[in-house]
This record gives structure tokens, sequence and C-alpha cells, in this order.
């Protein structure tokens, strides 16, 4: 076949449809051409693009084998009400056969505030678990083996404390720090433009940040020490491109705080993970976590100079869109989720939470959780896209979606870059508005009926108010109270005290690594709102520049 | 409510509701006016004026906690453009102030340029009036400096500050000049960026060419107002400025010629209200403007045969 | 007569989602209406506060934190406590069904759950803003 005879024949093929397109006319707003063939894809090449899986650049997987050696890891984000309640959850998803656990955390914990204050009131253990304390984290995990469970816990702003109580639990446990496998998410770039759970200013943030990277590096090597964000980037709004553009940039930003602190890049970016949002466009969210490796690999490689190749592969934990759940007709969301579990699977992510069909309205109830575990595991065991490794390379509107994508993704990190870098653009608010300005579109096209979201604007029934929705008791916030009071008359506020003087003069003098000191007050029961409150007296609090 | 008395008891509310009333131009708003007018003159006015992204609310809220200090008492008028498409608006210069909220000593209004012609900043000298006559000590007036009704807003303050950035793209030539040239005081704010010298320079020569005919020479402070820095240095040279601007006369001076253009401002408004209200009755402006068109009168004659008639 | 009306966006407690209040004060500002938005992380007292300042006529709560039930009523209360009679009040967010009559019993005069358009939500403050 030669280029020019198929140019012809495209050409004459683009006719043809626009005159059919006459007597019946093409749905309209739709971005991507409706057909693509060899033509698209003229120029790429097999070896530097593509690669083998588990090879630069990536973009096929970042393991040669997939889940042909090990599906991914189905991991349920969990959490509500007490660390009693929360074991029972947890507990429940491994047993039905989840095999990671991920820990949601109530947004007074999120924002390190005691159950006990003011503001927290009302909030306590409504979006996930109250910890208050090393004592909340050792009920979390009761009756499980941190030895054997890979943990991810979605904390930020306080993600030294928490990862400082995590470890002392399986220390208490007999387990050592270097054993553990998990992530703490700690990417606080994404807080400031998209997600709102920051405490403290950019400065002392990527300080923390690059203590817990050399803290790890040495005591922790197989946690994952930063989940570099752009699930929620997606959520806030964005387009596919832009999410990784954003969440690349702002990896960029951390590897050069991290690399400005001393630190070597091969010596943390091997532990550097990210997440991706998987969202309602199969293919095009498939050409997004392919283009995603390519671009981090070549970064890496090319920009950090990092050596070994584990510092070039992007691996991803991803969960599906919550955004897209609707509150009508919420039977269909179970029906999205899958789709999108299939979008993520094709795209080889490393690890999965798919959402529960009542979530649009309330946290899972046991029931619903159970039909989203059971979602991923068909698509793993039932469907065969497990079976062969990132099935859909080849196909020439995959191919030119992951070329298009890339392209774009390059182009706002170019622009950047440009400004000074993911801080800057944030602190100028460039990021939040690209955000805003897709999130303003999207629903100008869903209200003008350019864009159909099924069962709400097209397709409606007369909806019944929906039962048995998980509620959390408002009793919770007393419970934590008196938990909080018994444990302040329990332990030897003495050590509490002086744990606390000594994070405060640690805290001021940057060159101290904050982490043992940090372990040093979680273990003398110190809590998450004193811990945060020596902080907050040192390095202030983020004023937010909203930009509207 | 009555509005004017309880303001002078100390009410907040009825403060906001009498800048309602101006602003919405209530049928009260007048008599509410009037009684409080004896009141006003005691507050120290300072506009702030500069391009988007000059960070300029921040620095508003910085220098309100540098007064609070102080122990003086703190009225914000803050100005964002009405859209001219929708006649709608963000005011969004609040969310830089949030810790000024539930500081009783601190009132903050935010307030649309509402698209009208000159009546923005009758409007703002009203509200800025309202909050002096409730005893406010200074009044930061924050405004965008991109149009002519933003400059005339500022124009009417006793220190005018102008805040400008390094690096924001653009040289000062870019600026409008108008508000170049009534500057008072210069803040480069994010003085840590890159350019902070050359922007210096730039408006050190500025100032070289346009030197004004008095002994004031606008000082340009540098500050980084997110991290409170420069910001005590800034209200010392206010405090300079307040000092050679009463020493000169200039204060007066300044005074005087607001009054006089609010008057003018005022008459002017009234009469033409009055000239639109008798045209339209009985569809007279139509007839006038088909005639005009049609050149059978000419608009010379016609303006000049309303006006006698009107002032007959 | 200048009159516009004029909307409060809040964000009461520690949820940290804006993109829903950002969506809508940008459709009010296209609908005509002035828009304060106050950020996140108001407390009641600082939402009751910055309304009575601005007099605004309108104001809407954003909340997806499940909060609402607590929050809601007490902002409720300190507006009345202020004097400030005529405004109403309307919320959003992910608030379930079933809460809905107690917040409306508690003087919220509207919930605006997932799937609204902003063409409800302006229709609504035409049509019931006083």
């Amino acid at each position: 076949m030669d280029n020019e005879s198929l140019k012809a024949k495209v050409v004459a093929y683009t006719e043809k449809v626009v005159k059919a397109s006459a007597k019946f006319p093409e749905r309209k707003n739709i971005e991507y051409n409706r057909l693509y063939t060899p033509l698209d894809l003229e120029g790429m090449d097999y070896e530097t693009d593509l690669g083998l899986p588990g090879s630069y650049p990536f973009t096929r997987g970042v393991q040669p084998t997939m889940y042909r050696g090990r599906f991914w890891t189905m991991r349920m984000y969990a959490g509500f009400s007490t660390a009693e309640e929360s074991n029972k959850r947890y507990r429940y998803l491994l047993e039905s056969g989840s095999t990671g656990l991920s820990c949601a955390f109530d947004l007074p914990t999120q924002i390190g505030y005691d159950s006990d204050d003011v503001i927290s009131e009302g909030e306590v253990g409504k979006v996930g678990v109250a910890i208050d304390s090393l004592a909340d984290m050792e009920i979390l995990f009761d009756q499980i083996d941190l030895g054997k469970v890979s943990t991810s816990m979605t904390i930020n702003a306080p993600a030294s404390v928490l990862l400082a109580m995590y470890i002392a639990v399986a220390e208490k446990n007999g387990i050592g720090a270097d054993k553990l496998q998990g992530t703490i998410q700690n990417d606080i770039l994404k807080e400031y433009a998209a997600r709102g759970t920051y405490i403290f200013p950019p400065k002392p943030s990527m300080r923390l940040i690059t203590n817990i990277f050399e803290y790890c590096s040495k005591n922790v090597p197989n946690w994952n020490t930063i989940s570099i964000s752009g699930y929620h980037i997606r959520e806030a709004g964005s387009t596919a491109a832009q999410e990784i553009a954003f969440t690349i940039a702002d990896g960029i930003a951390y590897c050069e705080a991290a690399i400005k602190a001393g630190l070597d890049v091969d010596a943390f970016a091997g532990r550097l993970s990210f997440f991706w949002n998987a969202h309602n466009n199969v293919l095009e969210e498939v050409a997004k976590f392919r283009a995603s490796r390519r671009v981090w690999a070549k970064i890496m490689k090319e920009r950090f100079g990092a050596k070994n190749p584990k510092s070039w592969m992007l691996r991803v934990h991803t969960q599906t869109a919550g955004s897209m759940l609707t509150a009508q007709q919420p039977e269909n969301n179970i029906v999205r989720v899958a789709l999108q579990t299939a979008a993520a699977v094709m795209g080889g992510t490393q690890s999965l939470h798919t959402n529960s069909k009542d979530e649009a309205m309330a946290l899972p109830t046991e029931d619903s959780v159970r039909v989203a575990l059971r979602t991923q595991q068909i698509v793993a065991y039932e469907s065969g896209l497990a079976d062969v490794v990132d099935p859909l390379a080849g196909s020439y509107y995959v191919e030119a979606m992951t070329n298009q994508i890339e392209a774009e993704a390059l182009a706002y990190i170019q622009k950047i870059d440009d400004i000074g870098g993911a801080v800057v653009a944030i602190e100028q608010g460039y990021i939040q508005r690209e955000i805003q300005d897709s999130a303003y579109k999207w629903q100008k096209e869903i209200e003008n009926n350019d864009r159909i979201i099924v069962g709400v604007n097209k397709f409606q029934i007369e909806e019944k108010p929906v039962e048995g929705l998980l509620r959390v008791d408002a009793s919770v916030g007393e419970l934590q109270k008196k938990k909080l009071a018994a444990l302040r008359a329990k332990r030897d506020n003495v050590a509490v005290t002086a744990a606390l003087a000594k994070l405060e003069a640690a805290c001021g003098d940057e060159e101290v690594n904050l982490m043992p000191i940090i372990m040093e007050a979680v273990k003398t029961y110190a809590t998450l709102g004193e811990i945060c409150n020596v902080m907050r007296k040192v390095f202030g609090e983020y004023q937010a520049q909203a930009t509207l | 409510m009555n509005i004017a008395d309880e303001l002078l008891n100390g009410s907040r509310l009825a403060l906001s509701r009498a800048i309602t009333a101006v602003e919405n131009e209530h049928d009260d708003a007048v008599a509410i006016m009037q009684k409080l007018y004896a009141h006003t003159g005691n507050a120290h006015v300072i506009g702030i004026t500069g391009p988007p992204g000059a960070g300029k609310s921040t620095l508003t809220d910085k220098l309100a906690k540098e007064y609070r200090r102080q122990g003086k008492t703190v009225g914000i008028v803050a100005i964002d453009p009405t859209s001219p498409f929708s006649g709608g608006a963000i005011l969004g210069d609040r969310i830089r102030m949030n810790d000024l909220t539930l500081d009783p000593g601190v009132f903050i209004r935010s307030m649309g340029t509402r698209g009208s012609l000159g009546g923005l900043s009758q409007k703002t000298a009203e509200a800025v009036k309202i909050m002096d006559a409730a005893g406010k000590d200074i009044i930061l007036v924050e405004t965008v400096g991109v149009g002519q009704s933003e400059v005339d807003i500022v124009k009417t303050a006793d220190t005018i500050i102008v805040v400008l950035v390094p690096g924001l793209g653009d040289d000062i030539q870019a600026i409008k000049a108008g508000i170049l040239e009534i500057g008072d005081i210069f803040a480069i704010n994010k003085a840590d960026y890159d350019g902070v010298d050359r922007l210096n320079t730039e408006l050190e020569m500025m100032l070289d060419l346009n030197q004004v005919k008095t002994n004031w020479r606008p000082p340009i402070k540098r500050v980084i107002s997110h991290r409170g820095e420069g910001i005590t240095e800034l209200a010392d040279s206010i405090v300079q400025q307040a000092a050679y601007s009463k020493e000169s006369g200039q204060f007066t001076q300044r005074r005087t010629e607001r009054t006089k253009s609010e008057l003018l401002a005022m008459l002017d408004e009234q009469l033409g209200r009055h000239v639109r209200k008798v045209l339209s009755s009985g569809g007279k402006i139509d007839q006038l403007v088909t005639s005009v068109e049609k050149r059978e009168k000419n608009p010379y004659t016609v303006v000049s045969d309303v006006m006698e008639s009107i002032l007959r | 007569m200048e009159k516009r009306v004029r909307i409060l966006v809040a964000k009461p407690g520690l949820d940290g989602h804006d993109r829903g209040a950002k969506v809508v004060a940008r459709a009010l500002r296209d609908a005509g209406f002035e828009v304060i938005y106050t950020g996140l992380r108001q407390t009641p007292e600082q939402i009751a506060e910055a309304a009575l300042q601005e007099d605004v006529n309108v104001i809407a709560l954003s909340l997806l934190s499940g909060a609402h039930n607590h929050l809601f009523p007490r902002i409720v209360d300190l507006i009345r406590k202020s004097g400030m009679t005529d405004v109403l009040m309307i919320g959003g967010g992910v608030i379930p069904d079933s809460d809905i009559p107690s917040l409306k019993a508690a003087g919220i005069a509207e919930v605006f759950t997932p799937g609204t358009s902003t063409t409800t939500i302006i229709d609504y403050i035409h049509a019931n803003v006083k």
C-alpha cells in the first residue's frame, strides 16, 4: 500500500461521508476525527516511540509481564466514623478479595485538627476515619498484618504525622519499617490547585515532603513517598491532557525541590508514584495513560538525568471518576464504573479503586462497595482485557491519540516552565484558571445538551428517593471527644510537652529532618492537632489566593 | 430602621444598608446622606490602584492589619469590574481579607463598576463618606486601574498608592499613564521576583521626567505583601506623605477640588436626569431625534431650544 | 434604578471541593448578578458577617462533606440574629434527599442536589429573591 493511494482514498471517503451527513447529520461536538488510518501515524517508530513493556519509554507499560504476572492491586478507598468502624470495613474488604488497603481520613484529620477542635464540629468521621492520635491508628489496623498488606493513605499536609503513626503501629507489632509497603499521597501542590486540604504555605510544605523522601529512602525503602495526583485536578474539571500536564509539572517541582535539598535523583525517584482518574471516554483514557508514561520517562531521563530505569517509570494508582457518578438512576453508575475500569486496565494501571453506585449521595454501604470490587474482579477474571499486555497498541486511533495528548501535555508543561514552574503557576492562579475554564465549558455543554449525561439531561425518569444510604452518626464527634479526654488524662504529659518543644525548635531549623522528631512525638501520644499546631506556629498557614 | 441614626449609633447593619441605598439609588438615599454629611471629613482616605495581578487585595489586607495594630478602625471599599456583557460581576477581593471579616474594627464592602458612565466614582465617594460618618479612621479604596472611572476614584483620595509588580510582562509604558502621574507612593509588590531592580529604575526615570511642581518626590517602597514584608515601612511613608500634604496645603487643596468636582458632578447628574425626564415625556426625544436625522433641524439648534425652554 | 441582586457564594466548614461553587458563581455572574465568593473554610460567623457587610439578597451555601445538618441551620440562625430578615438562603452539594425537609424547616429555602442545572438555580433566584 502506498501513502498517496491511501491519501486519495481517505479524501474520497471523507467526501462520501460529508454527502451522507446531509441526510443523516453527524452528532455534533466530537473532538476527534471519525476515522484513523496509518496516515495518522506517519513518522512513528516502534522502537523509540513505543518499545516493549518494561522498557524505556514505557509507553506500553512499566512492567514486562503486567497483568499476566499479577493483577493490578484492587485497592478500595475506605474509612468513615471511628477507627473501630473503619477497621471492620478494612477487614471486610480484605476478606472479599481486595489486595491492598486504602485509608480515607476525615477532614479534621486531613487538615491537622483534633476531633474536639471547634472547627471540627459536624465534620468528625464524615468523609473518612477520625484519627486523633497513635491510639486511634492502633485500633484502625487491629488484626491486620502490616507486614503482609500494603496500605495507601490519602493524607497530604500532615502526611508526615500519619506516616509516623503507621510506622509506630508496625513497630509495636514487631514489624520493622524496612518491611513496610504502601503509599502516602503527600502531594501538597494539588491541594493548593484543586483539592483544598492544605495547612502550611508552600516552602515549609516542600521541606516536609523532601524530609519524607530522605527519611524513607534510608528507613522505609519499599514505601511510595508520594502519589503525585491528577485525579483531583480532573475532578475539579480539567481535560485529560491538563490532568497529566499539571500533575507532571507538579512532579517536576517535587524533583527540583528534592535535588535542591541535596538528594540524588535516583535516591528518591524510584519511589515516586502517580494517581490518575479513569474517566468516561474509554479510549481517550487509555491514550492518556500511555502518553503519561512516555512523557514522564523522557523527563526523568533527559531533564533530570536519572540513571536508574526505576526512576523513569511512571507507576500509577487509578480511581474511577467520582464526578461522573449521577444521583439520578444510581444503578447506571455501576455501568459507568465498569467502563472506567476497562479503561484503567487497558491503560495499564498498577492499582485501582472503583467507586460505588451510591457515591453521588453518600459513602458506600457494604453491599454497594462489594459490587464495586466485583467489577474489578469480573474485568480481571472474565473479560480477557488483562490477558494481553497493552492490547490497544497499534490501533491507529489510540496511537494517534497518545501522540496528541502527549503533545498537548508538553505544551502545557512548557507554558508552566515559562511561568517559572508549578509553584509559581499556582501562586499566580494559572493552573486554577485553566481548570475552572474547562469546568465551566463542560457545564455549559451539558446545559446546552451538547454533552449528554444519561439520566440527567436525557432519559430522565421520575426519581424515587434512594433508601438505605450509609449515614455517619452525629455522635461520632462526641465519642472522639471522650476518647481524647481519656487519652490526655492517661498519657505522660511531661513527655508530650518535651517532644512538642523539641519539634518546635526543629521546625525552625531548615537543616533538620523532621521525621525522627515527629516519630518521637507520635509515640508519646501527642495528638495530631497538637503536633500540627506546633508546625502552624512556626510555619504559618497558607493563605488561599482564590481566582475566579 | 432609621438608617442614618442607627449608623451614627454604631450599627453595622445600618452602615451596610446605607451603602446599598446609595448604590441602588433608593428614595431615601439623599435623606440619609444629608443626615450623615456633617459627620464626614475625619477619615484618612487612601486609594490603592494598579494593574490586575499586582496583589492589591493582599496588600490592602496587610495594610489594614497594620492599622489595626495601631488601634485604628478601618473601612475598605473593594471595586471589581462589572461584565459589560451580562451586567454581573465576581467581586472577589474579599477572599484575600478573610482574617478581617470578624474584626469588629474593620468593615469591608465590595462594589462592581456597574458599567455606568462616571456614576461609579460618585457612588464610591458616597460609600467612603458613609464609612467616614460611621467613624472609621482609615478608609482604603482598592480598585483596578485600567479604566478612566477607576482613575477618577482614586483621584479623590488623600493618599494614592500605585501598586506594581516586576515582570508581569509589561513595561511601565503599557500601564495607563493617568495612574502613574497621580501616585503619591509607589509600592513594588512581589519584590522577591526577578526584574524588581529594573522596574525600580524605570519608575525613577519616569518620576524624573514627570517632575511635578511639588516638593514631594513619590517614594518607591518594596513590599512582599503575602509575607507581610515592607508593610510597616509603607505605612510610615503614608504618614510622611500625609504630613507633607497637610503642611504644604496640598491636603486642603485636594479636598476642596474633590468637593468641587463632586458638587459639579452631582449637579450635572441631576440636571442631566431632569432633561432626560422632560424629553422622555410624550416621546419628545424621539421626535427630536427624527427631525435631526432627517436634517429638518440641526442638533445645535435643538439643544439651544431645549436649554432655553428648561431654564426659562 | 441601578439595583443588582447581590449573592454570597460560600463554602462553610472544611470541605475543599469548590468546582461546583465556582461554576455556579460564574453562571450567576453571566446571568447579571453580583457575586461575592468567600473562598474555602468559612465559619458560620464569617459567612453571616460577610453577608451583613455586603448586604446580600441571597446566600448560596455549597457543601460536599456531610456537615450540612450541623452548619446550615447555624448560619440561618446567625443571619436572623443579625437583623437581616429578607435574605434568600439556598444550599447545594452532596446532600441526601432525606435531609432536605429538616434543612427547609431550619430556613434553607431550597437545596440543589447533584445534576441540577445552573439555569434552574438562576430561575429560582429570580422567582424568589425579595
